[in-house]
């Protein structure tokens, strides 16, 4: 399977990446070669395999229902590119 | 053309658990923003999941309650999208192993029972809260991380008028188990909706719609009014609908187009790496199941069967589960003449003392003096209705029995004929129109007269007795 | 004096007999960062962050970590311009057992390819780090800076991060001891995360008792990470006993082949040689489905980064472009603030997962994943250990594959199978190329088995003298 120039340009919209004509350019160059080379596992046959979707044998990991001390509002907002007050402040969202 | 709609509905629903879904944070309502998080709901770069025993154990109680199949092995998968309010910019949700599936509910619409079908039951993460402001939206990220649980439906639901019966059935089922309190306005319970019309009698698939942002179960069925009103139209017109997701505007009453986000195939749904799967075996279920007390559905059959009461009265009886226990506690302790009575006089004027701060159980009136009241009423004839009612009211304010009230105020009816006679006869010496009127066949002044006897008495006067009595002196006159 | 020389358990010795305290080493290693430094340049922020190492204790010794493990008030950026700035708000899980310990760790971080993503630390945000073997060379990567401070004496003992031979390239590449663990056994709280489901904290150290010390602090049960496991942990310096005497070692033929630089294939004969004169049994094994584990790799890590990575926005933390409205300042942010491998990671990720290509392409490599871990599980039954070589190659020139971006994925291709199977293995020094290059023979052992790993590695290392030859800087 290989990845056009469309394709590269959808998948930097999901990934909310701009991208340059040049960048897209180079990047699309390299994607595609990179899946050249995945590709490779389109050979094996996997019909009846199962997915590993967690490598350790571990199930049902949980934790009590006790509350722990949550940051004080100095440490949550101490990285805040922007705040007012309590708030992270964002460009307007528009629905 | 005629057209019948297919409606689905996805509910979202608070878990009432003390923690947060992966984190010890509070979820409790109403703090300053930004007070109740922590590395882990903040999504802050490192920081990683554990989920919360309570808010599983929760998750299945409602499956099982919504007779889905619980499935034995479940996963968190990721749901990917950016949105500010989503700090990791995935929710952690699930997609392909869902915790449960198949389940149904019945509501009642109009003396008739309808099955609605229930899609899944799953477990995600609530997203924070975002306040718009002129040039700028806030976060509060207090609410990010809150225990939810998604309850789809299938498309079964055809009219507002059902979607509102099962939501109404969703939420006291789901009260009956202490899960979630389920209130709309705290945004503890949200509901989208699909929506599509066809042509009555055919099994075409329309377009459908999504609707969003009802803020109470009226909106949801005034939204869903106008839509299928919206959608006739266009479809009547030759218009082609478009698939889309609409906003709810309750002030303008319409639905208005929303421009679209990530599309559901944009997801890049996958298995969430930080998070094991889940094992359910039977023995958890069965001990699950023991929690669940006997539902609305049951009680209000019951409910009929064991009391005689209509389903009109049953059905408002049960509806939240604390005020079921205190109406049947009043009806196991009547006699069975009196039962009816007392469910009227809850669903009546004991209702109507309630406020959405202090529900029926909370009233300070005891059982036993519930009956003791109707029975003064009822039985004895000792008191008026409408007296009753006042009595009603100082016993809530007092907390006294009514035979206390009725003889410390001395509200006792008056049913002695001599004591009656003397009145009576100063209301027809006053009113010689009204007397009449009665002899000319009026019925309603005959109502008159025993209304200005009881005002005389200041209400005492027994108004059957005073009937009769005024009847025979007239009609010996 | 050069305390800053010597191995963190010959430090504790001293402190014990109160030859040396925890002050001296501390502004023993401070003169000799600020004396090489800028040569090697194994750390990041120099001229911003506190060398010093706070919280210091009068017996510890002093720990170096590399930039993507949250240290509460000492900036963590992953070496990404998108990170800018971060101050982590609390510490990962293996920094609170390091001070639990007694010890201490520098403010001052250790480089890195951004966000892990890479073999050779030229994926810095703030540059490349220079192998102290040859300065022209890089050291390895992604925890190259974790690496050459240690290789060059700027770091007692340092902890890095292993996703696909993060740990274990570097340390092959700068002759040190780096130990990936078994997934699962130390906490990955706080560690900035590449790929969840493969990412492990392991230690980089100058020889294999240091490596059994440093992972007696940092490993066991964390109740603040879902995959870590809570089974007991022994003490790993029981397990330095020089003999390997009867232990079964598979030599996976798949290893051997086209690709094997001839030079580090004759100096990891050797090296099997001689664990065969100390007693060792050995075997030629086969795992059959090696070719694939790189592109499986790269199929899973970059899917599960690229959702990893989303969180960086420019909301809460870190840099935030100027930008009209909310996405314009999401695209923005990202392309201003990523890199040129995070971008190829996150787009092929993405891809990856989505919509129409997920069964082709994620669905399959986790598929693979499992014939990958059947391969071992195999092996194990009838073997202690595998061996190989920990890299194809010996460290190779800044800049010479920075402009192909699959030959560098390559140089991985002995280390990648190891995170996949979730299994433990160890890179020890094993020899030097003509050009005067360290080289790393790898072990891979089984599942929990840190301890059996440390014994064939600290056998091998008490009768070789590989560990003890030092840079020139």
């Amino acid at each position: 399977m290989s990845i056009d120039k469309k394709t590269v340009e959808d998948v930097a919209h999901l990934s909310r990446i701009e991208l340059g004509e040049k960048e897209l350019e180079k990047l699309s160059g390299q994607l595609e070669h990179i899946l050249a080379f995945i590709d490779k596992l389109s050979s094996l046959n996997t019909e009846n395999i199962a997915p590993t979707n967690h490598i350790l044998p571990l199930n049902n990991v949980l934790r009590k229902d006790e509350p722990q001390s949550s940051l004080p509002i100095k440490k949550t907002l101490q990285n805040a590119p922007e705040k007012q007050g309590n708030s992270f402040v964002v460009p307007k969202v528009i629905e | 053309m005629k057209y019948e709609a297919v409606i689905g509905l996805e509910v979202h629903l608070h878990l009432n658990t003390r923690t947060k879904a992966f984190c010890g944070c509070s979820t409790e309502f109403g703090k300053e923003p930004n007070t109740q998080v922590c590395p882990v709901c903040l999504g802050f770069p490192g920081s990683l999941p554990v989920y919360n025993q309570a808010a599983l154990d929760y998750a299945i109680k409602v499956a099982l309650a919504l007779n889905c199949r619980v499935q034995e092995y479940t996963k968190f998968d990721r749901k990917n999208y950016f949105y500010p309010d989503l700090p990791k910019n995935y929710q952690v949700s699930q997609y392909d192993l869902p915790l449960s599936v198949h389940g149904f509910l019945d509501i009642e619409l109009n003396g008739q029972l309808k099955r609605i079908g229930i899609t899944r039951v799953h477990m995600e993460e609530d997203a924070g809260k975002l306040i718009h402001q002129e040039n700028a939206s806030l976060v509060d990220f207090n609410r990010t991380g809150i225990p939810l649980l998604e309850i789809v439906s299938e498309p079964d639901i055809n009219s507002p008028e059902e979607a509102y019966e099962y939501l109404a059935m969703l939420k006291s089922t789901i009260q009956y188990l202490d899960v979630s309190d389920c209130d709309m306005e705290k945004g503890s319970l949200r509901c989208d909706a699909n929506i599509s019309l066809r042509p009555a009698g055919t099994k075409i698939l329309g377009v459908k719609t999504e609707l969003k942002n009802m803020n109470s179960f009226k909106g949801v069925k005034d939204a869903l009014s106008y839509e299928i009103r919206r959608q006739a139209e266009m479809l009547d017109s030759g218009e082609k609908l478009r698939q889309d997701t609409r906003l709810w505007d309750a002030k303008a009453q319409e639905t208005i187009a929303m421009r679209t986000k990530e599309g559901a195939k944009d997801y890049r749904y996958f298995p969430e790496p930080d998070l094991p799967p889940f094992i359910i075996k039977e023995d958890k279920i069965a001990e699950i199941k023991k929690t669940i007390p006997e539902l609305p559905k049951e009680k209000m059959q019951r409910f009929i069967k064991d009391y005689g009461l209509t389903e009109y009265v049953a059905k408002i009886l049960v509806a939240s589960k604390q005020g079921a226990l205190f109406a049947e506690e009043c009806l196991k302790k009547t006699t069975d003449k009196n039962i009816k009575s007392v469910a009227n006089w809850i669903i009546g004027p004991l209702s109507a003392l309630t406020s959405s701060t202090c529900a029926i159980h909370e009233l300070n009136i005891s059982a036993d003096n519930l009956a003791g009241l109707v029975d003064l009423v009822e039985n004895e004839k000792i008191i008026s209705n409408l007296t009753g009612k006042i009595v009603l009211e100082e016993m809530c304010k007092t907390g006294k029995t009514a035979k206390a009230i009725v003889e410390e105020k001395n509200l006792a009816q008056i049913s002695d004929s001599q004591s009656l006679n003397s009145i009576i006869e100063e209301a027809i010496k006053e009113n010689p129109k009204s007397v009449a009127d009665f002899k000319a066949g009026k019925a309603n002044a005959l109502m008159f007269l025993v209304g200005q006897v009881m005002r005389k008495s200041s209400g005492k006067a027994n108004p059957k007795v005073v009937q009769e009595l005024i009847r025979k002196r007239l009609a010996n006159a | 004096m050069e305390l800053y020389k010597l191995t963190a358990h010959e430090l504790l010795k001293k402190i014990k007999n109160k030859e040396t305290t925890s002050e001296q080493i501390v502004s023993d290693l401070t003169k000799r960062i600020k004396g090489v430094d800028a040569k090697v340049q194994a750390y990041v922020r120099a001229s911003s962050s506190t060398l010093l190492a706070p919280d210091s204790k009068p017996n510890g010794i002093p720990v170096s970590i590399k930039d993507n493990i949250c240290t509460d008030g000492y900036n963590t950026e992953c070496c990404s311009k998108i990170l800018q700035g971060f101050n982590p708000p609390y510490n990962a899980t293996v920094i609170n057992k390091i001070i639990a310990s007694g010890n201490s760790f520098l403010g001052l971080k250790c480089n890195m390819d951004e966000f892990a993503f890479g073999s050779s630390t030229e994926n810095s945000c703030f540059g490349p780090t220079h192998n102290p073997w040859n300065l022209d060379c890089v050291p390895g990567g992604s925890s190259g800076g974790s690496a050459a401070a240690v290789a060059a004496d700027e770091a007692i003992w340092a902890l890095g991060s292993d996703t696909g031979g993060s740990i274990r390239q570097p340390a092959s590449f700068c002759g040190v001891v780096g130990l990936k663990p078994t997934y699962g056994r130390v906490s990955r709280y706080g560690l900035i995360a590449f790929a969840s489901s493969l990412d492990q904290i392991g230690p980089l150290t100058k020889d294999v008792q240091d490596s059994a010390f440093l992972m007696n602090i940092i490993s066991g049960y964390d109740a603040h990470d879902s995959t870590s496991i809570n089974i007991p942990v022994s003490d790993y310096t029981k397990d330095l006993i020089n003999d390997a005497k009867g232990l079964k070692v598979g030599i996976p033929k798949e290893y051997f082949v086209e690709g094997l630089d001839s030079e580090i294939k004759a100096i990891v004969e050797e090296a099997i040689n001689k664990l065969k004169s100390l007693g060792a049994q050995f075997k030629e094994v086969s795992l059959p489905h090696t070719e694939y584990a790189v592109p499986v790799y790269y199929i899973i890590a970059t899917a599960e980064a690229s959702s990893n990575l989303a969180r960086f926005d420019g909301v809460q933390y870190g840099l935030r472009a100027k930008a009209e409205g909310l996405v314009d300042m999401y695209k923005k942010t990202r392309q201003l603030g990523f890199g040129d491998e995070a971008k190829r990671r996150i787009l092929l990720g993405t891809f990856a997962l989505s919509h129409g290509y997920y069964d082709a392409y994620y669905l399959r490599a986790l598929k693979v994943r499992t014939l990958i871990k059947q391969d071992f599980d195999n092996v194990f039954k009838d073997f202690d250990y595998i061996i190989t070589p920990t890299s194809p190659t010996a460290a190779f020139g800044i800049g010479e594959k920075m402009d192909d971006p699959l030959k560098m994925y390559l140089s991985d291709i002995y280390t990648i199978s190891v995170n996949l199977a979730g299994i433990p293995a160890i890179s020890v020094p094993c020899g030097f190329t003509k050009k005067g290059l360290p080289v790393g023979l790898q072990i891979l052992g089984k599942p929990f088995n840190e301890g059996m790993l440390l014994r064939l590695a600290y056998t091998y290392e008490q009768n070789t003298a590989w560990h003890k030859v030092k840079p020139r800087l």
